[in-house]
């Protein structure tokens, strides 16, 4: 007994060291080892096909390899010192041509056939227009009049490893798409600067953003939730930090949610309005500044040198404002800076007087500020 | 009376020049076989040095060692630099030293050509790599610099790249015509084409590809020029071009040149599995019909590395059936070295290890190829690190590995010594574990949702990526004592006999090892 009660304690503790020694590896992710399933019918689809042809892959290697590895271990020199003189077979290579060729139809019969509903081309019920820029994404309801802009949210902290990392590291943005649940939603996929890609691993969509061409995806999702995505073509130096989540919602939320939206916008109009002083400005131009220049123009107003200019000591921010509005307004030819005319009168008007405030610009240059006004001017049709 | 003379000339064998003139002026196809051999070390271990950089960062999640802006510099140039300066000289340095010997040629039928081609590589690789120090960094739009981020939003010194790619190109092509003509007009006497020697054969369809795609890529480097320096608009959608054109055009190159990097592998293995598994090599016009098969089907799939750029759904049928059928040659070929090695005599000498590693792991990268040309499925593989995998098992323990397999199988012939067999085998087993833990949770990675191209990544790619990282190490590090190894073969060791090994077949083990300078002066007599 006193023996059984000895071991069954040292059992015990072999365990409990066991679960100390590996338990860092069962909180970490050994397990993320195979494709998402998905929640939507396309994905699923998507998946069945993958492991399909993730298994007939197998079953070929093992066959060829355990064939190889047999003779390997069977004919060496030493347990069969003379060769077989045998070459060429026809039979054999008819076979071995044949077969595979009725394998492979066999799996591209049904890819195809998932393929063709995946290229279904009907307008959705609700459609939305993503637009991919450096390093964030636009997305436009086409129905609702609805716009904005999506960004990672992560601090840059985390990034550099000087605060801990969240549980949605990288995966996570200031402000999320949202869609309706079981309503046919249609992506209209086009980018204003590189190709970037649209992905959802979610919904087994992901389809290229290239200027100058819409491409399209569809889904119909019934379980709401939050999707996580990310950029899938190299588009510069922030191609990891653009990430895409999707909420799902249900269909009253979701009009509650457009509603809130369009009222936003109406606020943001009213501003245009307002008298501005040069710190509203600029407090509001330095947040506006972080999330659209500071990738290129860099948070020091520096640039990078070679590629992106500077914009501490520029002399167009320090003593030509028109050319500094016309500039945002319009981008410049052959180089990086595209147009900046997508943000609102009052974004524009604060982070271009964020600007010529900064690193000094006002004391050496002549200080002036861009009000709203001044943006609305510039839009009204020149005589 | 003159006739005399002339024999007198003809019978004054001179050996090599003294000095480095006799490096830069040679036009032996040995020393510029071996030129070639060591410019490709060279850059193997440059472009190595960038992948311990990028598996560095990625270690663990978070910016530690490098900032993204240079992150995508190292991808790029590690890709341009593996690719164009790693594998392909390496496969045209093996030709030059191997093709003449086995048709029982004196030398390529073009020396002043070959001395040329190889000696503008130094200076593209040059001006490549000195883009690193210019202002605004070296090219950072990956090596399939897709416009227009590597055009109207590239750094200056995507000019130079431009320059440098022309140069390697000029190089490849004038490389490629030298083995068609060597081969077409230079064979002994009864070395008819179904008679050459595989590698041969797998060299002479190689250089057609070459000849038939590098104009390509010099028309995609040009069209960038002129919109990057000229005001055309070939890729720009603002001016009326398309962005989509470019990756048409760079995959017509592409995808034939991904063939360029893998049929010469063909060729060696084929040899390496004949004589180590000392019985004929199972289906000699087979291999030769399945490879030219492949480089056929080459030029008809380009598109499926662009399965998600909105083709329409009939061009997307297409390019996934014409893919799928690639399969069925190259089906052909596994089964032919399996069957070659069945009820042979095998033993597993260094060359023979690399060999057989090569037709498992370049099987398993087959295989997963053909997952990607599911469409469907590719839709979720696309750019990700599913996709880093796959190329990776067909190119290191594929086309390195077959390298690697070739020096050690030629090298007592080309320096007659013989290598340190203990060393490597040690080097095999060092760099065969090191592949496989590097790059098989990748295909965990990428299925789990990490896009390639990515500096850092969410926390649940974490461990795998510490484990492929550690993997990476090991292997960067075990190919220095390739580099040990292959000094210490040249500087001495054990008396290489003409023979070398004991089952192998073909004229270039009937010379002496090492091979004098001049090889066949007289062709010789073959039945």
């Amino acid at each position: 007994m006193l023996f059984n009660l000895l071991s069954f304690t040292k059992r015990n503790t072999f365990l409990i060291a066991l679960l100390l020694l590996v338990s860092p590896f069962m909180q970490a992710d050994w397990f993320a080892l195979n494709m998402t399933r998905g929640s939507t019918d396309i994905s699923n689809e998507v998946f069945e096909l993958h492991m399909l042809i993730f298994w007939i892959c197998v079953a070929i290697g093992v066959i060829v390899f355990s064939v190889m590895f047999y003779s390997m271990w069977a004919h060496t020199k030493k347990k069969n010192p003379v060769p077989a003189k045998f070459h060429e077979n026809h039979k054999l290579e008819i076979a071995w041509t044949i077969i595979p060729f009725l394998i492979l139809i066999a799996m591209a019969v049904p890819a195809s056939k998932t393929l063709v509903k995946i290229y279904d081309d009907e307008a959705g019920d609700i459609n939305i227009q993503v637009t991919g820029y450096q390093w964030k994404w636009q997305y436009r309801y086409l129905e609702d009049d609805v716009s904005f802009f999506s960004n990672l949210s992560t601090d840059l902290d985390e990034i550099y490893n000087l605060v801990p990392k969240g549980e949605n590291y990288l995966q996570e943005v200031d402000e999320m798409v949202v869609i309706p649940a079981g309503k046919k939603v249609r992506f209209l996929i086009t980018a204003n600067d590189v190709i970037h890609s649209w992905w959802l691993p979610a919904f087994a969509i992901k389809q290229d953003a290239i200027p100058g061409f819409v491409n399209t995806a569809w889904t119909i999702v019934d379980e709401p939730g939050i999707y996580r995505g990310k950029c899938t073509e190299l588009c510069g130096k922030n191609h990891g930090f653009m990430p895409i989540v999707v909420k799902v919602v249900e269909q009253a939320e979701y009009d509650e949610w457009v509603f809130a939206k369009k009222q936003e916008a109406i606020k943001l109009a009213e501003l245009t309005t307002k008298e501005w002083t040069a710190a509203e400005l600029v407090e509001r131009g330095e947040s506006i500044y972080e999330v659209n220049c500071v990738a290129c123009h860099q948070t020091s107003g520096q640039g990078i040198s070679g590629i992106f200019p500077a914009l501490a000591g520029s002399d167009i921010v320090m003593n030509d404002k028109d050319r500094n509005i016309e500039i945002l307004m319009e981008g410049v030819q052959g180089a990086a800076m595209n147009s900046f005319s997508y943000l609102s009168e009052v974004e524009l008007a604060a982070v271009i007087t964020y600007t010529r405030q900064s690193w000094g610009n006002a004391e050496k240059g002549d200080g002036e500020i861009v009000i709203p006004k001044d943006i609305v001017d510039y839009k009204e049709p020149k005589i | 009376m003159s006739a005399v003379i002339e024999n007198h000339h003809d019978d004054h064998d001179h050996g090599p020049a003294k000095g480095i003139t006799r490096w830069l002026y040679t036009t032996n196809h040995k020393d510029i076989g071996t030129l070639y051999l060591w410019f490709s070390f060279a850059m193997f271990l440059i472009g190595g040095a960038m992948a311990m950089i990028i598996r560095a960062e990625l270690f663990q999640p978070g910016m530690q060692i490098v900032e993204p802006e240079f992150y995508n510099q190292m991808i790029t140039l590690h890709g341009l630099i593996m690719i164009f300066g790693g594998v392909m000289p390496a496969f045209v340095g093996l030709a030059n030293w191997l093709v003449p010997m086995m048709i029982g040629a004196p030398d390529m039928a073009l020396p002043r050509m070959n001395n040329l081609s190889f000696w503008i590589l130094p200076f593209a690789f040059f001006i490549l790599l000195s883009s690193l120090f210019m202002e605004g960094g070296a090219p950072n739009f990956g090596w399939t610099f897709y416009a227009p981020l590597s055009t109207t939003y590239a750094p200056p010194s995507v000019t130079f790249f431009i320059f440098s790619v022309h140069i390697m190109g000029a190089s490849s092509i004038m490389g490629a015509i030298n083995v068609v003509v060597t081969i077409m007009n230079m064979r002994a006497p009864g070395v008819t084409l179904m008679k050459m020697p595989l590698f041969v054969w797998s060299w002479l369809i190689t250089a057609y590809l070459l000849i038939a795609v590098m104009p390509v890529l010099a028309g995609a480097v040009t069209m960038m020029l002129m919109d990057i320096h000229f005001g055309t608009s070939f890729f720009n959608a603002a001016g009326g071009g398309d962005p989509v054109l470019f990756q048409h055009i760079f995959w017509f190159f592409g995808h034939p040149e991904v063939y360029i990097m893998i049929l010469p592998a063909f060729g060696i293995v084929s040899h390496i599995i004949e004589t180590f598994s000392r019985k004929q090599l199972f289906g000699y016009s087979s291999m030769v019909w399945a490879m030219l098969s492949i480089a056929i089907l080459s030029f008809v799939v380009w598109a499926h590395h662009m399965f998600t750029v909105g083709l329409p759904l009939a061009a997307e049928i297409f390019f996934m059936w014409a893919t799928m059928l690639i399969a069925v040659p190259t089906g052909v070929k596994v089964f032919n070295w399996v069957a070659t090695m069945f009820r042979g005599s095998l033993t597993f000498e260094t060359p023979m290890l690399f060999a057989v590693a090569f037709v498992v792991l370049f099987t398993i990268g087959g295989l997963s190829g053909l997952m990607l040309a599911i469409v469907p499925a590719d839709f979720q593989y696309h750019d990700t690190y599913f996709v880093v995998a796959h190329f990776h098992y067909v190119l290191v323990p594929g086309a390195i590995f077959s390298i690697m397999a070739a020096v050690y199988y030629w090298i007592p012939k080309w320096s007659g010594n013989m290598y340190d067999e203990r060393l490597g085998k040690l080097h095999f087993w060092l760099s065969f574990i090191g592949v496989n833990v590097t790059f098989f949770p990748q295909h965990f990675i990428g299925l789990a949702g990490m896009p390639r191209r990515y500096p850092d990544y969410a926390l649940i790619f974490a461990d795998w990526n510490m484990v492929s990282s550690i993997g990476a190490f090991l292997f960067g590090f075990s190919q220095l004592l390739f580099l040990f190894i292959v000094i210490k073969t040249v500087m001495g060791g054990k008396k290489a006999t003409d023979q070398v090994w004991e089952g192998a077949k073909g004229l270039e083990w009937t010379v002496a090892s090492p091979a004098p300078y001049h090889t066949f002066s007289t062709p010789p007599k073959v039945d």
